[in-house]
């Protein structure tokens, strides 16, 4: 099976700091992937990188051209706008006609619980029904490859739960791909089938997700290791 | 001290008596203004926000460039102007010159460059904090400076009422192009600047008056809107930054 994103030898530098060095990553439909590493490790580059926001200095990045992305970021921007209209703006800009676009994003909003605010202005929403929202333009657009840019970050417990519960619902039994970076290790057990760990724009480990959090990493992976044992105690 | 005091009750007598005179001028001011700001608009909202998203080489010495322009003298602009609609200027053909039609030229072109480079300012900064996310969606770079700029419109209408208060107050340009002639191309600043230098102050301060009444009530237009949108927009949102305040 051809993997749907395929990162061969990438390196983004930005100025004199490189962001990525020689990443090399392959996903396959139905794969969920979490990046994990410090802040500045490069997480969000490589998201940014697969999702084509961001021009790689070196390498090569592919896509299969079957792939329907979509990204969730960590603070949605919300628009000036009212919440259902939030999602049919993203609706409209893939070339989805206004009519059909509205009913579209109805069913995104009831999915996740805010078709009773549909008329509310996005900006009045709390951070956790805005994650919501953006997460329900991202479903709306019906993709089979979604990344998320620490998705849970800045939401309170009981957001994080909620949220974390509608993308479990979305990935269950579906063959959507899923690329995700968290500081969260609870939710990347949870969420995750594999693990990629990066330290300085450098892929240090990339395993399964119960190898990553099970087996000892002391001897093949020391990096990730000192990482578990940092973020665990 | 009497002097003082009988100019105000006489400029204010001026004012409530509607002389003819003087709102005639108020009158031409405003048309002026209004129409010349309404060009800079057009153009400069498209231009800046364009500025504000697209990437090319000599895109930063166009923004030094554009800057500069920001701190353009009236007087210089009314020269240049002047010598375009000349007799043997590029524009000569035209019969502008001492033309209402030649103040609206040049009150647009001192305007333009304030217009286009707020505008610019203010979509870059959206674009720098959330330009990826429309970019995520499929917005390509001038459909992105258009929904931007939709996005940020109510920090924009701040800068068209800025606009318009830099149109309205200048009086070096419309005194150049327009040669301030009485009932034809008079407006309020250089019929003050006129009016003073003749001694018939209540005139000029009934028109000084108006012309800040003007600037109040577009101050007092920028609070209603600020408040508006932070009720529209709930307690959380920033709120619209009065230029003017």
């Amino acid at each position: 099976m051809s993997p749907v994103l395929h990162l061969d030898a990438v390196s983004v530098q930005f100025n004199t700091h490189a962001a990525l060095q020689g990443v090399n990553l392959q996903m396959h439909a139905g794969e969920r992937v979490a990046l994990v590493g410090a802040n500045g490790s490069g997480k969000s580059t490589l998201l940014r990188v697969a999702h084509g926001l961001l021009n790689v200095s070196h390498g090569q990045v592919r896509v299969a051209p079957e792939v329907r992305q979509a990204m969730v970021f960590q603070r949605p921007h919300m628009m000036r706008t009212s919440v259902l209209n939030f999602v049919v703006w993203g609706l409209w800009l893939q070339g989805v006609a206004w009519r059909e676009a509205r009913a579209r994003a109805m069913q995104a909003l009831e999915r996740v619980g805010l078709q009773d605010m549909a008329e509310r202005s996005a900006r009045t929403l709390s951070g956790g029904q805005q994650q919501r929202l953006a997460l329900a333009r991202a479903w709306a657009l019906q993709p089979n490859f979604v990344l998320l840019d620490e998705p849970t970050s800045s939401l309170d417990p009981h957001a994080k739960r909620e949220v974390e519960r509608l993308l479990a619902e979305w990935v269950a039994g579906s063959s959507v791909s899923l690329l995700f970076s968290s500081h969260n290790l609870g939710q990347v057990k949870r969420l995750a089938t594999r693990v990629v760990y990066l330290e300085a724009g450098r892929v240090l480990a990339d395993l399964p997700v119960d190898e990553f959090f099970n087996r000892p990493l002391g001897e093949t992976h020391p990096e990730a290791h000192l990482f578990l044992k940092g973020e665990l105690g | 001290m009497t002097t003082l005091t009988d100019t105000a009750l006489t400029a204010l007598r001026l004012l409530t008596d509607l002389d003819p005179l003087l709102w005639s001028i108020v009158a031409r001011s405003l048309w002026v203004s209004v129409l010349a700001t309404a060009l800079a608009c057009a153009l400069g909202l498209m231009l800046g926000a364009w500025l504000g998203v697209a990437r090319f080489v000599g895109r930063d010495v166009l923004l030094t460039v554009l800057n500069t322009l920001l701190a353009l003298p009236s007087v210089v602009v009314g020269l240049v102007v002047y010598l375009l609609l000349s007799r043997t200027g590029p524009l000569g053909h035209l019969g502008w010159l001492f033309s209402l039609k030649a103040m609206v030229l040049a009150q647009t072109v001192l305007v333009l460059p304030v217009v286009t480079a707020l505008t610019r300012q203010c979509v870059e900064d959206a674009e720098r904090n959330h330009g990826e996310q429309w970019q995520s969606l499929g917005a390509a770079p001038g459909l992105r400076s258009v929904l931007l700029a939709w996005d940020e419109r109510y920090a924009l209408l701040t800068v068209l009422i800025a606009a318009f208060g830099r149109a309205i107050s200048e009086v070096g340009a419309v005194m150049v192009v327009g040669g301030n002639i009485e009932g034809f191309t008079r407006v309020m600043t250089t019929a003050i600047a006129l009016e003073t230098s003749k001694g018939d102050l209540p005139l000029a301060l009934a028109l000084g008056l108006v012309l800040m009444s003007v600037v109040l009530l577009l101050n007092v237009c920028i609070s209603a809107l600020r408040r508006w949108r932070q009720r529209l927009d709930g307690a959380g949102a920033d709120p619209v930054q009065g230029v003017l305040v």
